[in-house]
């Protein structure tokens, strides 16, 4: 075996006194299985060390959350004796090298997570950041990663229902792909990871294990250099086929008794899934190698160890049902080899060839994790760092036409259909709604409720001001899920940003936690699960620059009865359209001014999280009762943007009284669009609504000026078509 | 009498509970489901249905594995028993592979996969399938495919078209499919392959029910018989 030299320590990726921390942890100094065995579990993907101790401040608990952060996935009631899985997570580095492979395999290993729990996948959602799209990588990166992404949904079976798509410089040389998975089991039939017992035996499940993706985590856990090509062979490589096959083997075992605990093997592979199931379970575990399934010859402990292989599960079966398990995933064709079993020793042991290659106390690997409180700028000192200029005077719009025209054709809100075309989005005959509206809405099979579910994230607010960033990336969650009839229940986030090392990255970083943690307990929307992705920045394009902070959201909700669904576009002519919700010359950081003016300043919309509740509760009612016919959120491009937006999916136009710019285009939060059928009035006294005009028409009419809605449509169908054509 | 209907299952179908489902929903009875691996069907079957995903991973060519496994050869002397068979997608593929109909489904000409709401035109309305549809009607049905591009000699396709067996053309370009063909039977009518889905669209709450029709026509006709 290769000797451990301070060479070999710092290209594992341990600090100097992260090294020290190994030799007190095992009291010797480390073979290189051990070494590799500990820096991936103490890389930041794994370990959180950056990140763990703000995450603790974020609200987690509810009545009706059944398991939070911790496990695989959330797990939440949605009554009837069923709950809603989910999570969300990132694949941020891999996908910019190699975007097919990294896309699919990020959408693969969430669907693990949600599945080994106990739920089947009922739909996927993702949140997707790109860089300008003149770039000369660009095209090439969207195309590779829409195409991974579906790929993967739709080969096993799982729609892919939605989800958002931002551009922005500061994403060149780091896109980010964060992909979602919601999956439903019986509220008295979630599986957890806890190994227990004994001598109970540890099966391994799936595809073989070969050399792919050996150090994934490492490469996720660091910045960028000259020479992000040369990691490509780091990327894993995904076979949905065989996934499709692991969700029902896996599936009709949990049909049974004989599970004790499962785990997917996601980054750092088999090893973090057997920390993690022997640390969860206050065991021991002892693996021999011999017996763990290779695809290749020759392979070492180490190799196994780091490989990250896809579509692995590892498990503890009660002991003498190895035979009825094996037959299950026979008949699937899949491998199956009892590796190891629980022990009490409160050790990792591995062995290979008769010999004990690894011998690890777990305690000290988890109680010495590397645990870091690191610097961070003052909210002041973020302020100054981050150079947004003023607000300041800004020149009112005279033809309001002109500029909706060039804000549907812009790159952040024109129509996505080219991306979610290419995803199936129907399999499972359960789709009632694709997030093309507000949030997207599954049926849970065979009964009349839905899950509502949205993926939200506006990162040039959280650039702008942290704070409020993260408390409107949580408000608009709440809003998208409210504006479809749902009840918001709970959250899952990806966290992404770039090097903790600096300071202001840091103050990003805190910021957006706290805004999030006031946000979610304001609205009641805990925290049930999430992924941190740190070192987004790059120096491969150069770019040499940090991505925007960028903590995305993903909500989830419940409507009682879908046939009370509410959808945003327009139903019928001469129906009167009211604005809810109070709106202010919030101008900074607004699509209109960015697209319209060139300009990044001011500072971002305030979310008053009372008026977010109320205005969401009754937009809510209003849908229950059956008092409004169409509803819309108002959020990126403001008021006109979402009248345009109701407009082009009905199919009817609309007379709107005449504004201003500043009306037309401020980003005010907590706001919605709603339209009521000719004699149905609301109650001025509890509904906090403005008349601003009446369905109708072929186009958009607003005081004197009108938009054909053909015109709306080209505009917004010709960004992603004239960029794919070109 | 009860419809007994069969789906079958390969690894990687993923479209096959959505077919049972809608075979239940429509005739009243739950159909029965049948394994690859299996060399029998069950008998008195009134209906076979091979539905859409990717079986065996589409891995070599689409269709091509399924075609070969065991339950296919039982599907295929079903069919030449004259019981019908549908493919819808994946199962479309399958049918080729397995010569149970003519030509072959290559890649979309767009070259990307493609999932949205597709108008047909019916241009048979007298099979055991389409008897619950207008000949030249236009219904809607969602398409959810990478490989539908239908491709065979002018010769067949001169064939296809005066035996009155495209079933369904799309009424726009949809994949580059040879004369838009979307659905084509055999020359008893007794297999119909098609990319378009009709059991993802029985409801209106799903954004359409054009697809029902076909179930309907299907089991009136059987059970009648």
């Amino acid at each position: 075996m290769a000797e451990v030299t301070p060479d070999v320590v710092e290209a594992h990726g341990l600090s100097p006194e992260e090294y020290e921390r190994v030799l007190h942890a095992l009291g010797r100094e480390p073979n290189l299985v051990e070494l590799g065995i500990f820096s991936v579990m103490w890389s930041e993907h794994c370990s959180y060390k950056s990140s763990r101790i703000h995450l603790k401040k974020l609200p987690t608990e509810a009545p009706w959350v059944i398991c939070g952060p911790g496990e695989n996935a959330g797990v939440i009631d949605i009554g009837d004796g069923q709950a809603a899985i989910f999570k969300m997570e990132s694949h941020n580095h891999p996908s910019y090298i190699e975007p097919y492979q990294g896309a699919a395999t990020g959408v693969g290993g969430i669907l693990r997570d949600v599945f080994t729990m106990g739920a089947r996948p009922v739909a996927n959602m993702n949140a997707l950041r790109f860089g300008r799209p003149d770039h000369p990588k660009m095209k090439h990166l969207v195309q590779g990663v829409v195409a991974g992404i579906g790929g993967y949904g739709n080969c096993v079976g799982v729609p892919t229902v939605g989800g958002e798509t931002n551009f922005h410089k500061a994403y060149d040389g780091n896109i980010l792909v964060n992909a979602m998975t919601v999956g439903v089991a019986d509220a008295n039939r979630i599986f957890y990871s806890a190994a227990t017992g004994v001598g109970n035996p540890i099966v391994y499940v799936g595809s073989k294990t070969g050399r792919d993706g050996i150090h994934g985590a490492t490469m996720a856990s660091a910045d960028f250099g000259e020479d992000a090509e040369a990691k490509r062979p780091t990327v894993q490589v995904g076979d949905p086929f065989t996934e499709k096959l692991l969700i029902e083997a896996c599936l009709e075992l949990m049909a049974t008794d004989m599970i004790v605990a499962i785990q997917d093997m996601g980054a750092a592979g088999l090893t973090s899934s057997s920390v993690e199931m022997a640390t969860n379970g206050k065991a021991g575990i002892r693996l021999v190698m011999d017996n763990v399934p290779c695809r290749e010859e020759g392979m070492t402990p180490y190799e196994m160890m780091l490989s990250e292989s896809q579509e692995r599960m590892l498990m503890v079966l009660k002991p003498g049902r190895e035979a009825e398990a094996e037959a299950i995933f026979l008949k699937w064709e899949l491998d199956f080899a009892v590796i190891g079993e629980v022990t009490d020793t409160g050790h990792m042991v591995l062995e290979f060839g008769g010999e004990v290659v690894c011998d690890i106390p777990l305690g000290p690997l988890a109680a010495d994790a590397p645990l870091y409180d690191r610097p961070s700028l003052s909210r002041e000192d973020y302020k100054a760092w981050a150079k947004v200029a003023p607000l300041g005077d800004v020149p009112a719009s005279t033809d309001l036409g002109a500029d909706l025209l060039k804000l549907m054709a812009s790159p952040d809100l024109a129509s996505r259909r080219w991306i979610w075309e290419q995803y199936d989005s129907q399999v499972g005959a359960d789709t009632l709604q694709l997030s093309g509206g507000d949030a997207a809405v599954v049926r849970v099979h065979g009964t009349r409720k839905a899950l509502a579910m949205t993926t939200d994230c506006t990162p040039r607010y959280c650039y702008a001001d942290p704070y409020e960033g993260g408390k409107q990336a949580i408000a608009e969650a709440y809003r998208n899920l409210c504006a479809v009839g749902a009840r918001p229940l709970a959250v899952t986030n990806c966290l992404n940003f770039a090097n903790p090392q600096r300071p202001e990255i840091m103050a990003q970083l805190t910021g957006c936690l706290e805004g999030m943690g006031d946000a979610c307990r304001a609205l009641d929307f805990p925290i049930v699960s999430g992924n941190v992705s740190l070192y987004n920045e790059s120096k491969a394009t150069g770019g040499g620059s940090a991505i925007l902070p960028t903590p995305a959201i993903g909500g989830v909700g419940v409507i009682a009865d879908y046939g009370q669904m509410a959808t945003i576009g327009f139903k019928a002519e001469g129906q009167a359209i009211l604005a809810i919700g109070p709106h202010y010359p919030e101008l900074g950081q607004s699509l209109w001014l960015r697209e319209i003016h060139g300009r990044e300043d001011g500072d971002p919309p305030r979310v008053d999280l009372a008026d977010e509740r109320l205005n969401g509760e009754i937009v809510r009612q209003l849908i229950a009762e059956g008092k409004v016919t169409a509803v819309h959120d108002m959020s990126d491009g403001g008021l006109l943007v979402a009248l345009a937006e109701m407009a082009l999916a009905g199919g009817i136009g609309a007379k709107i009284d005449a504004m201003t710019s500043e009306f037309a285009f401020n980003e005010s939060q907590a706001r919605y669009i709603v339209t009521v059928a000719p004699g149905v009035e609301l109650d001025r006294s509890k509904v906090p609504f403005e008349r601003i005009g009446t369905t109708g028409g072929d186009g958009l009419v607003v005081g004197e000026q009108s938009v054909p809605l053909a015109a709306l449509r080209e505009a917004s169908d010709s960004f992603f078509r004239d960029w794919m054509e070109s | 009498m009860a419809f007994r209907a069969a789906v079958i299952t390969f690894p990687g179908s993923n479209c096959d509970r959505d077919m049972a489902m809608a075979l239940e929903k429509v005739s009243g009875t739950p159909a029965l489901r049948v394994w690859h691996g299996d060399s029998e069907l069950p008998d008195r079957l009134d209906f076979i249905a091979v539905p859409g995903g990717f079986s065996y991973g589409d891995y070599l060519r689409c269709g091509a594995i399924a075609s070969r496994s065991p339950v296919m050869r039982a599907v295929v002397a079903a069919a030449g028993r004259g019981v019908p068979v549908l493919g819808v997608c994946n199962g479309f593929q399958v049918l080729t592979e397995a010569e149970l109909l003519p030509g072959a489904l290559m890649r979309n000409a767009q070259l990307t996969f493609t999932c949205r709401a597709a108008p047909l035109t019916v241009e048979n309305s007298q099979s055991l399938f389409t008897g619950g549809y207008e000949a030249g009607e236009t219904i809607t049905l969602p398409v959810a495919h990478h490989d539908g591009n239908y491709f065979a000699d002018d010769a067949t396709l001169d064939r296809l078209e005066g035996e009155g067996r495209v079933a369904f053309r799309y009424a726009d370009e949809c994949n580059g499919s040879q004369r838009r063909i979307a659905g084509i039977l055999n020359a008893a009518g007794t297999v119909l392959g098609m990319m378009p889905h009709p059991e993802r669209a029985i409801e209106p709450e799903l954004g359409g029910s054009d697809g029902r029709a076909l179930f309907e026509s299907a089991v009136r006709g059987l059970v009648a018989a």
